[in-house]
């Protein structure tokens, strides 16, 4: 996976400048409150909504199972189709693929579309280094690139800026990268749009080279599967006249029906849509419609290693839908940024550290950005139980080196609350010395954290089970 | 009927009038009430910050513990998770089958205090009263994990001159969550002032939860900000009644038999 941004602290330091940008909470509490008040109505309107997320986990589940099969049987229908397959160990391996199959069209330039498996990657980038130019076509993700800015959200990147600063982006930069903003340009959304349509028409009708990624790859026929809102993607899948996509390996489904499940969980628990506007398919080349060459490059990039792990694994189930993040109030607060991953939000905090390890800091720290509260799991359109994932990933943590004092101390927890007689020759302690408790602790540490904003609570002159042995009756104590 | 209350530790040693007013409302409604001294914590904090090795003591001391009771309660929905959800996760981790099969002899008797009042002795009105404007907080565990659904509220809507308001908000996480509330305090903090201005915002005097933990957290920002509004576990609720509101019989030491 690409690296982690360079000086990306751990996640509660990032996080802590998140919580105190009072523009960044407000452009994200209503964002993220819209959607998720949305979702849940689109959701509620299906009766079988719980057996189409079952049916959806099952799916996933025994395609992974038997994900080489698949995987196999998609190649030969691709290429079958007059596409061609590469396959990708690791990001370095598939921007390598990419670079020379755009060197070989003679082209410079390129047009994308929204794709998360290209940014883990760091396509964008990979091909700056060999002098070819990536335009990003989905409007958000236009607004990422214009602005210098990292996405901040998997569909909607960059839900962490309002419209004044998507104006002010706009009249800066759309010049230096194209068509320029239209003079006078206001930051209504009608006008912003217009701006973005003419900027990028030039794009599509000058490209030749395309780059994608897919939601889906039907195995039984090769086709690859692109749903979106706004039409930019099939812009950018019709007309150039080469076309490349890099795809997960975990993104295969064995057959259109199954195919079918997922085109209800998705747009639903995405964008709050019974069906999305645009689905586009392809299967490889047809003779005078649309790209004249197609390239697949299929992805690992550590996926087969998280298959590898029985917890980690359902983690590959994940379609990229997002209601994890709207429902998440832990994003909520601390915003994509904090995450430093092209995933964040609850998704990211399991699927950062099982695609890059947990060595850096803010890799180990992101099994922890959660309250455990489950609200993501609830509304996981393939349940995957990310709680589940995260206290399994908290384990590998810690035990890895450090984490010394904390180790020390949950040890001698543990070797306290094991045995009755030590627990509560502890509790008496603290109940003896109770006149002399700080509601404060200014130590550094677990006490600061906790005092910063609360007092600790009072210690009573009398534990529960004190009184219970001094209470006077029949039953008797045991 | 014989009940085994597991208290929890956190209300053992910091809010005993829990322990205090679950036994006198369960007595009340005519249960035998034990407290086995042998009980401890349920291991959570281990697990969930990453050290479920050292959750297996625990575990095999809480199935040992408990296993002569027709009814294990505890008052904490978060904790009542915990062994429901992964004890017998961490038995069969342990490779010991005699651990699993204790857990799962264990496992089933196992309720939340709302739950053991709803579905074992199918009281929804169990007497109680408290002349007090009320917000209850849904704690996340209690809510997804343990799925109380309304029997808390049907049990708050039938406690004499309590006054039950709406808390907008209410299924958001309050933020506690254990070691996150110390390992990513800014968040923590940040989500516990919504929940609070959430819960004043109902005009309400009492936040009420049927978890003492998130109460702390929550109560110790009240503490802090010199807030109105205070914090009470569901259970010091149902247990006071017209006689006694403000539950000096039952905090005394054998008073109440």
């Amino acid at each position: 996976m690409n690296a982690v941004p360079l000086g990306m602290p751990a996640f509660p330091a990032a996080a802590r400048d998140a919580t105190r940008n009072t523009t960044l909470r407000r452009n994200l509490r209503h964002a993220t409150h819209t959607i998720r008040d949305r979702r849940a109505a689109a959701v509620a309107e299906l009766d079988d909504w719980a057996g189409l997320r079952a049916a959806g986990a099952a799916v996933k589940d025994q395609t992974l199972r038997h994900l080489d099969h698949y995987l196999e049987q998609a190649e030969a229908a691709v290429t079958a189709a007059g596409g061609q397959v590469h396959w990708a160990a690791d990001a370095d391996e598939a921007n390598r693929i990419v670079a020379d199959l755009v060197r070989a069209t003679g082209e410079t330039e390129v047009v994308k579309i929204k794709s998360m498996a290209t940014q883990e990657i760091g396509l964008n980038e990979a091909l700056a280094e060999v002098g070819i130019t990536a335009y990003e076509t989905d409007l958000a993700e236009l607004i990422v690139q214009l602005g210098e800015d990292r996405p901040s959200h998997i569909l909607v990147p960059a839900i962490h800026r309002n419209r004044t600063e998507i104006r002010d982006i706009f009249r800066k930069t759309m010049g230096e990268w194209g068509i320029p903003a239209p003079e006078g340009m206001s930051d209504e959304p009608r006008e912003l749009a217009e701006a973005a349509r003419l900027h990028l028409r030039e794009k599509f009708l000058r490209a030749k080279v395309a780059v994608s990624g897919a939601n889906f790859l039907v195995a039984e026929t090769g086709t690859l599967v692109v749903v979106e809102s706004e039409g930019n993607g099939r812009m950018c899948l019709t007309l150039p006249e080469t076309l490349i996509s890099v795809v997960g390996i975990e993104k295969v489904v064995p057959t259109w029906r199954d195919l079918e499940v997922f085109l209800q969980l998705l747009p639903r628990s995405s964008t709050a849509e019974r069906m999305n506007p645009y689905t586009s398919t392809w299967t490889g080349v047809t003779d005078g419609d649309g790209p004249r060459e197609f390239h697949l490059v299929l992805l690992d990039n550590g996926r087969t290693k998280i298959l590898a792990d029985e917890v980690g694994r359902q983690t590959l189930r994940c379609i990229r839908c997002s209601a994890c993040l709207n429902v998440c109030p832990v994003y909520e607060r601390a915003g994509g940024h904090a995450y430093g991953s092209v995933y964040p939000g609850p998704i990211g905090a399991i699927l950062t550290p099982q695609l890059r390890g947990t060595t850096s800091e803010i890799d180990a720290s992101l099994p922890y950005a959660s309250s455990l509260c489950g609200a993501c799991y609830e509304v996981c359109p393939v349940a995957i139980d990310i709680p589940e994932v995260l206290v399994h990933l908290r384990e590998k943590v810690t035990e890895q080196r450090g984490h010394v004092v904390e180790r020390a101390a949950l040890r001698a927890a543990g070797w306290v609350m094991r045995d009755p007689k030590r627990y509560t020759a502890l509790q008496r302690a603290a109940v003896r010395t109770r006149a002399v408790h700080p509601r404060k602790v200014p130590l550094p540490g677990w006490g600061k954290a906790w005092s910063a904003t609360r007092d600790l609570p009072a210690l009573p002159a009398e534990s529960f089970r004190t009184w219970w042995q001094h209470r006077d009756t029949p039953g008797g104590t045991t | 009927m014989r009940v085994g209350l597991f208290l929890t530790c956190v209300n053992d040693t910091l809010y005993p009038r829990t322990g205090q007013a679950t036994v006198a409302l369960l007595e009340r409604l005519g249960c035998d009430v034990d407290f086995p001294l042998a009980q401890t914590c349920c291991g959570q904090m281990h697990w969930n910050t990453g050290y479920g090795r050292q959750v297996e003591p625990l575990v095999r001391g809480f199935a040992e513990t408990f296993a002569g009771y027709d009814a294990v309660v505890t008052p904490s929905g978060s904790c009542g998770a915990m062994i429901r959800d992964n004890h017998p996760r961490a038995a069969a981790r342990s490779g010991d089958p005699g651990l699993a099969d204790a857990v799962a002899q264990v496992m089933p008797k196992v309720y939340e205090l709302t739950e053991f009042l709803v579905d074992v002795l199918q009281v929804t009105d169990v007497g109680a009263y408290f002349p007090h404007r009320v917000a209850y907080h849904p704690t996340c565990h209690s809510l997804r994990l343990m799925r109380l659904g309304d029997r808390p509220t049907t049990l708050l809507r039938n406690v004499r001159g309590l006054e039950l308001v709406d808390l907008p908000g209410a299924e958001e996480c309050c933020g506690f969550g254990g070691t996150f509330a110390v390992k990513n305090p800014d968040v923590s903090a940040a989500m516990g002032a919504d929940k609070l201005r959430n819960a004043e915002s109902t005009g309400a005097d009492v936040l009420c939860a049927a978890d003492n933990s998130c109460l702390m957290h929550l109560g110790g920002m009240i503490s802090r900000r010199k807030g109105a509004i205070r914090t009470l576990h569901i259970a010091e609720i149902l247990a006071a009644t017209e006689t006694d509101p403000e539950g000096a019989m039952w905090a005394r030491t054998g008073a109440h038999r």
